[in-house]
């Protein structure tokens, strides 16, 4: 009797068939704590289009994916613990989803050779990897956005914003103060003044800062919150009758959380963002069928489709990816960490690409190489429709100001170099 | 008359409504110190989970209703109807009554006679468990609470204030209806304290509990009754910032803005809470106002506590506290 036990259980192991697997993919996520709101939907779909992966191709390259998840609070001390518990479990890449962590995590994981990948967040000059090995942050960064809110303004105004003020109303920590550098180069490129309005953490009372954009009128306020800031600013506006659609937010600041509790008046509030809306797309059918409907969601399903699920599953996707590129490259479908780090480095994205993956034009082409870590920037606006209940994108994907950006890219990251004796390579 | 000191009175005015919230938070540490001597670090956090119970009870949705699908395997979130503002308020308060027979019952009532900071870590614990309780119920997703309150500029003081100014103040409609209601509570709650039965037991405990338990107070029902009502007032403030920013676990860092205003106004005193709050409003808002952009902005968390540290060197116990003298 015991013996069968012994061999059931033994086979329901061997059963579970990822936990032996060979590719380890470590989501960091945080279901709990102030941040959870946004950090589920992420985490769903960061897993789900993994468990499709698994449930519908049986893994990538016949190799089972392994999801290991652990819990960050989106807390620096948890997240460095995470990593540091699970490294040994020849974990491929890390998504910190949390500038903090990120910028813990670049020393550490640079020397144990264990690839990152900071989407849309991090460290901005990461995107130059003759400094930065081990860390990547295509599509799209930081800078990028701030570039892309001022092209957006600059066309809506017909090429000239020399006499417009701009208002950022930011969240008073690094993170918030990223895009600063980025839009006062932008400023004296196109003659725009610009308003700087810190909140400080969390960001629950912004009573001072909407009164003093209420007596100011700045043409355009551009935000760039988190968690509960985002939906008391846009609260805040609507309370003040700033017009929505000149009320522009970073890629954090742009999910159905933020913009749901202010009702219909949020309605026309834009945001930025570096992939598509919405769940209309064939890999969305596979997921409902493969993950869903066969009990292996991440979550409870109520989440496909947002935003943030989108980029979850968006990351995972390009995770994916660059395993099979570092597959292709190193001719071995069990790739370790430095392996990926290589697939990471000639991952190419294509429109062929995503459409043949179920997602057409889901985000923007780009290239990343040896030299450029970051992709080529390019991301859209979309636009909150109330009435709907969804953002819309309003634009095609358009590059940021490389002109602008390229050189703060460089000036920063060789100040990380000499301070840190880093060789450049790439030569 | 000069544009600034136009702006500075709407500051001035939007600072005494900011007041008025901070004090709404403030008032529930001060109920429990009051009557037990415990700094309920806990109180932020049944605000949260004061609002995100009304939340579930007027959506009908399911509590627990993750932990039931995972174990039966069921899919069920709601019960499928809505429940009137009005009767899901009264839901709530019989949820907040039963938390603090249960807070007492299971924690407080064995660390009777314990040293002060036993009974403040034993509130860490309880905010920490609260927490983690909540999200369990009722998940963590951002609920929208809407419960009829009024929100956005009040067009009468905007107009009005054109009128004479040039310059429409903005008031915002929500912060006028949480000061009528915080006026109303401290009413209330000061007719209670001085005129019921149960206000003076609760003022006798608050002195001596030897004393009020050999006169036949039951302490028990007394820190019950103390619980309740700072949970009913966590409703209140949970009610208020939920309705500004949506009912998320943010709301239990609100706790926070009541600090400053405790060390101002006296952890005892029920109207040094709203004064105490109104004086932290207005002079944080003011500060940022006069030196925010020379200082660099975001000014108001810190200068709220320097304010409250220049009460407190020249008044340790707060502007109402009551005066400890220990005869050796």
């Amino acid at each position: 009797m015991k013996k069968t036990i012994f061999g059931t259980a033994v086979a329901a192991v061997m059963a579970a068939a990822p936990a032996l697997a060979d590719l380890t993919i470590v989501d960091t996520s945080y279901r709990t704590g102030p941040y959870a709101a946004n950090g589920i939907p992420f985490s769903d779909g960061y897993q789900d289009y993994f468990t499709l992966l698994n449930q519908r191709d049986g893994g990538i390259g016949g190799e089972m994916i392994n999801l290991v998840e652990c819990e960050t609070g989106y807390n620096t001390e948890k997240g460095v613990e995470c990593y540091e518990s699970t490294k040994g479990e020849d974990a491929l890449v890390y998504q910190p989803l949390s500038t903090g962590i990120t910028y813990q995590l670049i020393p550490k994981a640079t020397a144990d050779g264990i690839p990152l990948h900071t989407m849309g967040y991090g460290r901005t000059s990461a995107k130059n990897g003759k400094v930065f090995e081990w860390v990547f942050n295509y599509p799209a960064n930081y800078w990028d956005g701030a570039s892309h809110a001022v092209t957006h303004i600059v066309e809506e105004n017909d090429g000239d914003i020399s006499d417009k003020t701009i208002a950022l109303v930011y969240h008073n920590s690094a993170y918030g103060k990223e895009p600063i550098r980025t839009l006062e180069g932008l400023s004296e490129k196109h003659g725009f003044d610009l308003t700087l309005l810190p909140v400080d953490h969390p960001g629950q009372e912004q009573k001072s800062q909407w009164l003093q954009i209420r007596r100011e009128k700045p043409d355009y306020v551009i935000m760039w919150g988190w968690g509960v800031m985002n939906q008391v600013a846009i609260q805040e506006a609507v309370n003040i009758r700033y017009p929505m659609e000149n009320f522009i937010g970073v890629w954090w600041s742009g999910s159905e959380n933020d913009v749901k509790p202010a009702g219909e008046r949020a309605d026309g509030y834009k945001a930025l963002t570096f992939h598509n809306i919405g769940s209309d797309y064939p890999v969305y059918d596979d997921i409902q069928k493969h993950v869903v409907e066969t009990g292996n969601a991440a979550g409870a399903g109520d989440q496909i489709g947002s935003v943030l699920y989108n980029r979850g599953m968006y990351a995972a996707m390009l995770a994916a990816e660059a395993i099979k590129t570092a597959q292709e490259m190193h001719g071995t479908s069990a790739i370790n960490a430095a392996q990926m780090r290589d697939g990471m480095e000639n991952l190419e994205m294509t429109e062929e690409k995503m459409a043949a993956l179920g997602l057409p034009n889901f985000g923007p082409e780009f290239k990343v190489s040896c030299e450029n870590h970051g992709g080529n920037g390019f991301g859209a606006v979309s636009q909150w429709n109330a009435e709907a209940g969804e953002f819309e994108l309003i634009t095609e994907y358009f590059q940021s100001d490389q002109d602008v950006l390229a050189p703060l890219v460089e000036e920063d990251s060789k100040a990380f170099a000499e301070e840190n004796g880093i060789e450049m390579r790439c030569n | 008359m000069p544009e600034q000191f136009v702006w500075g009175m709407e500051v001035f005015l939007n600072g005494l409504m900011a007041g008025v919230l901070y004090a709404l938070v403030a008032l529930g540490f001060v109920l429990i110190y009051k009557a037990s001597g415990i700094f309920n670090y806990a109180q932020g956090v049944m605000a949260l989970f004061a609002a995100l119970t009304l939340v579930g009870i007027m959506e009908g949705q399911v509590p627990f209703s993750h932990l039931i699908n995972a174990v039966l395997g069921t899919e069920i979130h709601h019960f499928g109807w809505h429940v009137p503002a009005v009767l899901a308020i009264l839901f709530t308060m019989a949820v907040m009554v039963l938390l603090a027979w249960a807070v007492n019952q299971f924690v407080f009532r064995h660390l009777v006679n314990q040293e002060p900071i036993i009974l403040f870590m034993a509130t860490i614990g309880l905010a920490y468990f609260l927490e983690g309780f909540g999200d369990m119920m009722w998940g963590s997703d951002i609920k929208n609470l809407d419960v009829g309150l009024p929100q956005g500029i009040n067009t009468s003081i905007d107009e009005f204030t054109y009128q004479i100014f040039d310059y429409g103040f903005f008031i915002d409609n929500l912060d006028l209806f949480a000061t009528a209601i915080a006026a109303a509570l401290v009413f209330s709650l000061v007719v209670f304290a001085q005129y019921s039965k149960q206000g003076r037991a609760m003022r006798a405990v608050a002195d001596d509990h030897q004393a009020a338990l050999s006169v036949g107070i039951s302490l028990n029902f007394i820190w019950v009754m103390v619980w309740s009502l700072a949970g009913f007032v966590a409703l209140v403030a949970g009610i208020m910032w939920g309705t500004k920013s949506g009912v998320q676990f943010s709301l239990s860092l609100i706790a926070l803005k009541a600090l400053p205003v405790l060390m101002l106004g006296g952890f005892t005193s029920i109207p040094g809470a709203i004064v105490g709050g109104l004086i932290i409003g207005v002079g944080e808002k003011l500060f940022e106002f006069s030196f925010g952009q020379m200082l660099g902005g975001a000014t108001e968390n810190w200068f709220a506590y320097v304010l409250a540290l220049i009460f407190l060197v020249f008044r340790p116990q707060g502007l109402f506290g009551e005066k400890i003298i220990e005869r050796v």
